[in-house]
């Protein structure tokens, strides 16, 4: 049997599981110091003054900074996505200076040598602010009275597109629905919470940082910092969890270079879980106005979708960005014949927004899906008959969408039938039924997503269209040491997602040597020199094309020496369970032995260099599309508003699967964190911008206790853009079960009268509701 | 975050702890922690000295003795859940336990700790009010009995005086006849509740005799729904109980929060009143 397909214990999960690792708390540096932040207790106000004369005479502090002290050479954090010509990017210093834009934000600094006597010092430091007017509502914040949260103003970009005739398709349409959703702000809360050390030895820096984009960090920081980018080394060590959170260039990020070029010595900056629920970056925070054109028998003539982007107080890496990495994705699998599609960016006194599990991609399903149920309604039809009528048939792929991109492929039907199997679909619409009948005051809501979306980001060309600042290719290199051993050194940065073990396989098979004898390295600028990281489910169908790729090189050099050795030309060989073999003979070379031939190098052809290793950088044509059918069993109780999953169906077609039980786990973890954000959590900001959501005692992730256990299948309809026939996992799980699970309360209120319930939707929300309906 | 600076000492006898307490004005009392430490990781508490008193036998354990259970203060949530005496003297207790938090909290942190620190919001305040425990207190002085209605005095506020410690909590048992249930409604499971019923009814010739209701998280300390209890004497299952429940916000005050508004919660309050009452009372 392959290795592909093998559902593989993780390689890297005892020492992950463990802590027996190289987390970044873990680490010290012979000298360090620690740095605490003071951070802004007011979402926006002019800084008058900031004195930290007090904090440097405390006991253990080596040094003390305000904003200003380092304002001359701290540069302003970047934002590689200016989606218009005409965006407005404000200057964004890594420690305010003049003023803060929202409640977190850095104003001083205290370098001692403890954390406990760091975080003592920022008690000493004085600052005077001068209040200004938070900014929290989109829609408030673009009237023109609005206060500014930026000279600028707070709109920071406006974007349309449109494809067929939109007027057309709503002029006359027997249907017309419109809709407006909130997509909340969520933070992304990864395990482990965010941690650099920095150190020098002169003009050379070392960063280790829990970071998802080790590659494109150390690019980032010689830009911003000018330090040349030879002399700075990322090390992203192993890393507990991103979700987007952690691709950023942070301002600790920044701070803790300058603060270890200024005195010279380490220093280390870890972050508490109430620092991080202020200042990493949030996700979502969208309203979205939806409208949808269809005819009588429920066929979707056109859709027009206009977006409020909450993009906090700055444009980080990506924060323009993210909600139209969801502009070609509200028509998802549906045919319609005009499709718009608007964005405006808006500037609040909030922590700004980023990517988020699905980045884009969750609120455009939630968008087009909640619709969809919608016009079910309106027909009094099946949700799921009705998406019948109009998602692109799979005979009919490739096919180009409305919005312009091509799907490879895709079988929404069988994806369909297996789910709603699973599921028991028809039994429990009859016990809906029954409970609807007999007036019970738990009802049952049956919720429906057939979602896909766009992985492996992405195309270079694409994204230069997109206007994104950099490309999206992946690099992988293969190493056969001398005694036939092999390193894969790969571009992505796994930070839980299982490369190590996902790598072996794929080299495993490619060279024919055991998955044992395999290691993967990764994460180090120093040792893995190129790549491009992992986000947006880019890691297996790009990266993982990228090893593939180094390996057939090494085979085909292997190859070469195989002939050598064998006396035979290159064509006569064949290439089987690790060896090379004479066709028609019993002649054979392992590809260990040709290693350690290449390594004394005793023999070697002309041209043959002395090395039997490879790299590969591959860029694909297309991004991929994963798809599946989620289905939601919901209880409503309607004396008290409690939402109960009774059960819970998931059928993926991620393309052909590496190793099931990685692919298993990103499901679950997935729908998790979509039942998140349909039932418990929000960052919630009060009337004056301050975030009172600040633990985890007020920001509610759910646990195993409060989740069913998911029913999960597969079905494989392999992409046929890339080698390896992958589509991408990593995401699919959060971007289906939003839509869901509130399709499914929705559905279970439906007949008071109720067509929406707000995320998060909390029993207090449901309560009110129904009291709303009931009177 | 990083808690500020304090003095912790680990006293080997109750006596010294009491020295302990009487020697600064700042002094917090440290047993399991799952309160305090949470407070001084935040900064929202400066106390000059921590003193554990995790250690002292004197309050460890759980007791059965005549008439009532008596729980030591430094008895776990998880060893108040498992113990006989406790589900057999006080059923109500053990069944309410079992709802704290999750296990890691369970296993750490303490009975007495839990009700000391007085948060309206604790599952077991409203127990213990609601089965009319006694709280015994010592201090260099000598030991005094507090009950349970003149314990809880505001937010986060017990009758304990400056250099008292929470020995433990007489827990009467009730006799035979007795039923018992502890409704909470969380959004999480480790979550606060935003409200808890703890019910504990006596029932003889199909109606309720006698009714005892504690309620967590509607008030700035735990409260007894008086109102409901006098209107439960007599009634039969059904109409009459829910109708009786319909008193179970009366006279209560509950807080705003990101949970719930007032008067959502004094609608949960009637409604798991209700469902409490009921399976207190052994109906299907």
């Amino acid at each position: 049997m392959t290795e592909v397909g093998k559902a593989r214990r993780r390689k890297e999960d005892a020492r992950l599981l463990t802590g027996r690792t190289q987390w970044t708390d873990n680490l010290r540096q012979p000298g360090m110091l620690h740095v605490a932040f003071l951070r802004s207790p007011m979402a926006h106000a002019r800084i008058t003054r900031v004195d930290v004369s007090g904090a440097r005479g405390m006991t253990g502090v080596v040094a003390a900074f305000s904003g200003q002290d380092l304002a001359a050479e701290q540069g302003s954090l970047p934002c590689a996505w200016p989606v218009t010509e005409d965006i407005v990017i404000p200057d964004h210093p890594p420690m305010a200076v003049s003023a803060v834009r929202y409640a977190g934000e850095a104003v001083a600094c205290v370098v001692a040598t403890d954390r406990y006597l760091a975080a003592d010092a920022l008690e000493a430091i004085e600052v005077d602010y001068e209040p200004l007017p938070a900014v929290l509502d989109l829609e408030e914040a673009l009237a023109q009275d609005s206060p500014k949260v930026h000279e600028a103003g707070n709109q920071a970009y406006t974007m349309k597109v449109t494809s067929g005739d939109i007027d057309a398709a709503f002029r006359d349409a027997p249907i017309v629905i419109e809709r407006t959703y909130h997509q909340q702000r969520l933070i992304p809360a990864a395990m482990e919470p965010r941690a650099v050390v920095a150190s020098t030895d002169g003009d050379a820096y070392t960063i280790w940082t829990s970071t998802q984009i080790p590659h494109v960090l150390r690019v980032m920081l010689a830009l911003t910092t000018g330090i040349p980018e030879h002399k700075i080394r990322v090390v992203a060590p192993d890393v507990g969890g991103g979700f987007g959170s952690k691709l950023q260039v942070t301002a600790e990020e920044v701070l803790c270079l300058l603060l270890t070029r200024r005195l010279g010595r380490p220093v280390k900056w870890n972050e508490s879980r109430s620092e991080g629920n202020l200042t990493v970056h949030h996700g979502r925070g969208q309203v979205q106005r939806v409208k949808l054109a269809a005819d009588a028998d429920g066929r979707v003539r056109g859709l027009r979708v206009e977006l409020l982007a909450d993009m906090g107080a700055y444009l980080m890496l990506l924060t323009p960005g993210v909600p139209l990495l969801g502009a070609s994705m509200f028509n998802a699998i549906y045919k319609m014949d005009a499709y718009e599609f608007g964005c405006t960016g808006v500037f609040t006194t909030k922590m700004p927004t980023d990517a988020y599990r699905g980045a884009g991609r969750p609120e455009a399903t939630f968008g087009i899906e909640r619709i969809m149920d919608e016009l079910a309604a309106e027909l009094k039809a099946d949700p799921l008959e009705v998406r019948r009528r109009n998602w692109i048939r799979h005979e009919e792929f490739p096919y180009t969408t409305i919005s312009g991109l091509t799907y490879d492929s895709g079988n929404y039907e069988a994806a369909t039938d297996k789910a709603m199997a699973l599921f028991g679909y028809d039994k429990l619409r009859a016990e809906q039924a029954d409970r609807r009948d007999r007036g019970d005051p738990v009802q049952l809501g049956i919720g429906v997503s057939t979602y896909t979306e766009m992985c492996g980001l992405a195309p270079s060309r694409l994204l230069k269209e997109a206007r994104y600042a950099a490309g999206g290719w992946e690099h992988g290199a293969v190493r056969m040491l001398p005694t036939g051993k092999v390193e894969v050194i790969t571009g992505t940065s796994p930070h839980g997602q299982g490369h190590v073990t996902a790598w072996s396989q794929i080299a495993a098979d490619a060279l024919g040597v055991p998955f044992d004898d395999i290691t993967v390295i990764h994460g180090d600028t120093a040792i893995a020199h190129k790549g491009m990281d992992t986000y947006g489910s880019r890691s297996l169908v790009i990266g993982g094309v990228a090893v593939l790729q180094a390996c057939e090189k090494v085979r085909e050099k292997a190859r070469k020496l195989a002939a050598h050795v064998l006396e035979c030309a290159p064509d006569d060989l064949e290439f089987a369970d690790g060896a090379f073999k004479v066709r028609g003979t019993d002649a054979r070379a392992t590809i260990q032995e040709l290693a350690f031939a290449a390594f004394t190098a005793h023999d070697l052809p002309d041209g043959v260099e002395a090395r039997l290793d490879s790299e590969a950088t591959y860029d694909p044509d297309n991004y991929s599309f994963p798809h599946g059918t989620h289905l939601c069993a919901a209880e409503v109780d309607t004396e008290t508003g409690m939402v109960r999953i009774r059960s819970y169906v998931a059928v993926d077609d991620v393309g052909k699967v590496v190793n099931p039980l990685i692919v298993e786990g990103q499901v679950h973890g997935g729908i998790a964190q979509g039942i998140g954000q349909a039932l418990f959590e929000e960052a919630v900001y009060d009337t004056e911008g301050n975030l009172l959501t600040s633990t985890l005692a007020d920001y509610l992730l759910p646990s195993a206790a409060d989740l069913p256990d998911f029913v999960t299948d597969r079905t494989e309809t392999p992409a046929t853009g890339n080698p390896l026939g992958a589509k991408g996992v990593g995401e699919a799980g959060c971007i289906a079960s939003t839509p869901a699970v509130v399709n499914a309360v929705v559905d279970a209120l439906r007949p008071h009268g109720i067509h929406d319930v707000a995320m998060p939707c909390t029993p207090e929300r449901v309560w009110r509701a129904l009291e709303g309906a009931r009177s | 975050m990083i808690p500020a600076q304090f003095d912790y000492v680990r006293p080997d006898s109750l006596a010294h702890a009491f020295r302990e307490l009487a020697s600064d004005e700042d002094v917090k009392v440290l047993a399991g922690g799952q309160s305090l430490l949470p407070l001084l990781r935040l900064r929202l508490a400066y106390p000059s000295k921590l003193v554990d008193v995790a250690r002292l036998p004197e309050l460890a354990g759980v007791h059965d003795r005549d008439d009532h259970v008596f729980i030591g203060a430094l008895a776990t949530h998880d060893e108040v859940m498992r113990s006989a005496a406790v589900r057999q003297g006080c059923p109500l207790v053990a069944l309410a336990a079992a709802t704290v938090a999750d296990p890691a909290v369970r296993h750490r942190g303490t009975f007495g700790g839990s009700l000391a620190h007085a948060d309206p919001a604790g599952d077991l305040p409203a127990v213990v009010l609601a089965l009319d425990g006694v709280f015994v207190a010592r201090s260099a002085e000598g030991e005094r009995e507090i009950p349970a209605a003149r314990f809880f005095v505001d937010y986060l506020e017990s009758a304990l005086r400056p250099g008292e410690i929470l020995t433990g909590v007489k827990i009467p048992k009730l006799g035979d006849g007795w039923g018992f249930h502890y409704e909470k409604f969380h959004r999480t499971a480790q979550a606060w509740p935003i409200v808890g019923v703890a019910v504990a009814v006596r029932r003889s010739n199909g109606a309720i005799q006698e009714a005892r209701i504690g309620l967590a998280n509607m008030a700035p300390t735990p409260l007894r729904a008086r109102a409901a209890e006098t209107a439960l004497q007599g009634t039969e299952l059904g109409d009459q109980v829910r109708q009786a429940c319909g008193e179970a916000a009366t006279g209560t005050a509950p807080p705003a929060d990101l949970h719930a508004q007032p008067d959502y919660r004094r609608h949960l309050a009637r409604v798991l009143t209700h469902r409490a009452v009921r399976t207190a009372a052994g109906a299907p």
